[in-house]
């Protein structure tokens, strides 16, 4: 099947190329010369005015900065247990839906009018709270027995533990869609910008800059890295591995609560279903940045947002396709692949050794 | 040790508990109350109710010797687990947790009382029930070898007859339905028949079994294999003769299932590939056949069936073949979301106002052709089901004829190391393109046959839940294993088409499945041989590895 193409060699410098690889390369190389001219089409067509390209910017931004947050959750995951935590996105979408009665109950109180800023806060505890919970459960019963078993193994569980979480949370708080209350303070604009789109950015920097404290300043943190960085060594220098692994877990899903509870402040709706596309994107976003790798996946997000919410009218509209907002998780999803194809370290890098490279 | 097994057993209750909670308000135990299975009294709530407080005290006192110290941690075990019912109960009356809790409600407390009234009787009665499940499970469990097993059995058997009574009633002849079932379930002198005889054919098969076997065995094989295929086969052709309509649609879609699963395994189970995308390769056969035989579309070319499948036969290979180049260097995670990337592409691509023209957008595409032979239309569910069972008997010899070929051995080689398989000359593209595609074109005959028969695609049927539905099936089954298919498809697709109440809560039980067994029964309910040998070496590997890892904390 290696077929050696002797020009095609000196231009590899020496590699052997396939025929697979040609074919998957053409296909990468013509996805992009596709999106290279949309865009230019649509830069010259000038549908859109700078003002309405600053504001899908701005969203895009914002957006990516809660895919961040569920990013790090995932990135941290990989580097202490090198497995993907499959039913992150649910566990997301847990501390969204219970902070929704919550501040449900805030709203008719009338304390959310009284103390905005309190209230906000609270929420987003309520949220971290609520997600962490269920990421320390879902690492105690589905992944914790499965320690040391082949790879396929736990992903199968994590798999079942996404859809049972979904499930369980359809079962409880009903199928329906929740609209969240919304916040007077957030309401408006701050100069050109939503205001809850200013305060998401705000609270996922605020949220990172704790995240980077614990991890550097405090045992339970070097306990990660030192985990991450070596698990055997790690565990021969008296680091309680099972206890760096939940310490993760219970991070990763608090960070994940507060970006859903985030989440349902810009997008309002909340549903059980809401943390299966985030959770991908999330997931896209930190392999984009290079798994295991922090500051990757605060960039991989931000990256992921913007294109999502600029990709769709930058690329698409020159073509004249019909409703082109549709194909914004079509957009997410290729760039997860063709990540995966051509550069599954990401952005920044893998910070693994190459044995592990999937 | 006293104290060690109080804790444990009151420990044990409290998680038991928890999992009686979940499973209330959740809404399963209040879905089936309105399902009695034998009887006025016994319904599917209840037996769910004491199944968990039977395997909660059972779960408890699983490690301790002594079949006094486990009926104790039992009894305990099953009290507090009842407890925390009553709690639950008690609660529910007296707060309004409705607006939160959905099903929270009055009825839900009722049946955690066991449809006893609010107070000190209620309460009792709980405790009474959770004592005595908890006593009956571990003497259950206590007694010697054939009789637990024999005995759930029966019992299983026992409360599924009245659980489908809709389905076996009207089979059986008239004057046996109406002595064993009433308006609901069966009746109570039935129950008492079905269970004597289940008793009897169980304890049977027990002991007669090691009887007959090795008078069986000493028959020539050939005419024993050609007798018990011939069995098998005139079984399944008769199906359609007594079964009815909504049996034999139900049979139809198991059958696409075990086709796809039969696809599947041979991805996952053989090459040990994760494909959680599988569902684009159904949606290409149905799609392919859609556009190439209904008149709806404005540039259909308004082909017949016949000559439709070969082409959406063809259409899947190419696209197996699509979807696997990309991903032929990924494994394990990567490989599972990026082909389930690949599947959202395909439903979403499907669903956009972009293709509209082409694919008929989310209404989809109606007036599919039905296959014709002659003069004679294949569009009754029962008709259809010869085409889907020759489908379904070609994909299983496939499989058995790849399996044990070059390719199957590549296969299983790439599934156990690939690097290891490929220094050993094994040619990975082709080994793991040759899984992709030949997988693919059976999910894409299961489509094509689905569009098919129902006439019609809408992207709704496509979705993520197919994949995992799929899986599913094989990881119950047993990954590799072929029966396990057709086991795992039965009990997956073809029970929560039969229970109605269920469909809601097929996902949240798949779910539960797929975690359940990879913790207790990673090999499935019918193992493949070569699997399952290899994953008790590897048991064993990790018996002997496991002080070592218990020092470096890898445990």
């Amino acid at each position: 099947m290696s077929i050696a193409v002797p020009p095609l060699r000196a231009l590899t410098g020496g590699r052997r190329i396939d025929v697979s690889q040609l074919i998957v390369w053409t296909i990468g190389i013509s996805l992009l010369a596709i999106v290279g001219i949309g865009s230019i089409l649509t830069l010259r067509a000038g549908h859109y005015s700078a003002q309405q390209w600053r504001d899908f910017v701005v969203f895009g931004i914002a957006q990516g900065s809660i895919y961040a947050l569920i990013a790090l959750g995932y990135t941290m995951v990989y580097g202490v247990l090198r497995m993907i935590n499959f039913a992150h996105g649910e566990v997301f979408m847990s501390g969204a839906m219970t902070t929704f009665f919550f501040a449900d109950y805030l709203n008719r109180s009338g304390f959310l009018k009284a103390h905005p800023w309190v209230s906000l806060v609270a929420m987003l505890l309520c949220g971290g709270l609520v997600s962490m919970t269920v990421a320390v459960l879902v690492e105690r019963i589905a992944y914790r027995p499965l320690r040391g078993a082949p790879r396929l193994v736990p992903l199968i569980t994590a798999v079942g533990a996404s859809f049972f979480l979904q499930y369980t949370f359809r079962g409880l708080f009903g199928s329906g869609v929740r609209a969240y209350p919304t916040i007077p303070v957030l309401q408006g604009k701050l100069w050109i910008f939503q205001k809850t789109q200013v305060a998401v950015i705000v609270g996922v920097l605020i949220t990172l800059a704790l995240l980077v404290l614990f991890l550097q300043r405090t045992r339970a943190g070097l306990a990660i890295r030192a985990v991450a960085e070596d698990r055997e060594a790690a565990a021969l220098m008296g680091v309680d591995v099972d206890r760096a692994i939940v310490t993760t877990f219970a991070v990763g899903g608090f960070m994940a609560g507060i970006a859903g509870v985030l989440y349902a402040l810009v997008f309002v709706q909340v549903q059980f279903y809401m943390g299966f596309l985030p959770g991908i994107k999330a997931f896209t976003a930190a392999v984009l940045g290079g798994i295991g790798n922090l500051p990757g996946a605060a960039l991989g997000g931000l990256v992921l947002g913007i294109i999502e919410s600029v990709g769709p009218s930058l690329f698409f509209d020159g073509y004249g396709i019909r409703a082109a907002h549709q194909l914004k998780d079509v957009i997410a999803f290729t760039i997860l692949v063709l990540i995966l194809i051509f550069r599954p370290t990401g952005i920044l890098g893998e910070r693994l050794g190459g044995e592990e490279r999937v | 040790m006293t104290s060690r097994l109080v804790r444990r057993a009151i420990l044990s209750g409290i998680v038991g508990g928890f999992a009686i909670w979940h499973v209330s308000l959740v809404g399963l135990v209040p879905a089936f109350a309105g399902r009695r299975l034998i009887g006025e009294t016994i319904t599917f709530s209840y037996v769910l109710l004491v199944a968990f407080l039977a395997l909660t005290a059972f779960v408890a006192a699983r490690r301790f010797p002594g079949a006094l110290a486990r009926v104790a941690t039992g009894a305990v075990a099953g009290i507090v687990a009842s407890l925390m019912m009553v709690l639950l109960s008690v609660v529910i009356t007296h707060v309004n947790l409705r607006a939160i809790f959905l099903n929270a409600t009055p009825e839900l407390a009722r049946v955690l009382r066991f449809g006893a009234a609010d107070g000190t009787t209620g309460l009792l009665q709980t405790l009474a029930i959770g004592l005595v499940s908890g006593v009956l499970a571990t003497l259950l469990a206590s007694l010697p070898t054939p009789w637990p097993r024999t005995l759930v059995s029966a019992a299983f058997t026992t409360l599924l007859l009245g659980l489908l009574r809709d389905v076996v009633g009207p089979l059986l002849p008239r004057t046996i339905t109406t002595f064993l079932y009433g308006p609901a379930g069966l009746t109570v002198q039935g129950a008492i028949v079905v269970l004597a005889v289940a008793l009897l054919l169980f304890s049977a098969r027990w002991f007669l079994v090691p009887q007959i076997a090795p008078a069986w065995a000493r028959l020539p094989e050939a005419p024993r294999k050609v007798g018990s295929s011939a069995f098998l086969l005139l079984f399944l052709a008769s199906i359609p003769l007594w079964a009815g309509l909504f049996l034999s649609n139900v049979a139809n879609f198991v059958g696409f299932y075990i086709l796809m699963g039969l696809g599947l395994n041979l991805v996952l189970g053989f090459a040990g590939l994760l494909d959680l995308g599988y569902v684009a390769f159904f949606a290409v056969g149905a799609y392919t056949m859609a556009v190439l035989t209904s008149p709806e579309l404005p540039h259909g070319p308004q082909l017949s069936f016949w000559v439709a499948l070969p082409i959406a036969i063809v259409a899947t290979i190419i696209s197996g073949v699509l979807i696997g180049l990309p991903v032929l260097r990924m494994r394990g995670d990567y490989l599972a979301i990026a082909t389930l990337g690949f599947g959202e592409i395909v439903r979403l691509l499907v669903l956009s106002d972009w293709l509209k023209p082409y694919l008929g957008g989310a209404q989809g595409i109606t007036r599919i052709a039905r296959p014709e032979i002659g003069d004679w239309r294949i569009a009754s569910p029962q008709s259809f089901f010869y085409l889907v069972l020759i489908a379904c008997l070609a994909g299983w010899f496939l499989s058995i004829a790849l399996r044990d070929s070059r390719f199957g051995r590549a296969w299983f080689a790439i599934r156990e190391d690939e690097f290891v398989a490929q220094a050993m000359g094994i040619n990975r593209v082709i080994g793991k393109l040759s899984a992709f595609a030949i997988g693919a074109s059976l999910g894409g005959v299961s489509g094509a046959l689905f569009a098919s028969l129902v006439s019609s695609v809408v992207p709704a049927s496509f979705s993520l839940l197919v994949s995992i539905n799929v899986v599913a099936l094989l990881v119950l089954g047993g990954m590799g294993s072929l029966p396990g298919v057709v086991v795992g498809a039965l009990a997956l697709v073809g029970l929560p088409e039969l229970l109605r109440e269920f469909q809601e809560y097929r996902l949240l039980v798949y779910g539960a499945i797929l975690i359940a067994m990879m913790i207790f029964r990673p090999a499935g309910l019918l193992p493949e041989r070569v699997h399952r040998r290899e994953l008790e070496e590897a048991v064993e590997a990790e018996r002997e590895v496991a002080p070592a890892e218990i020092a470096t904390g890898r445990g």
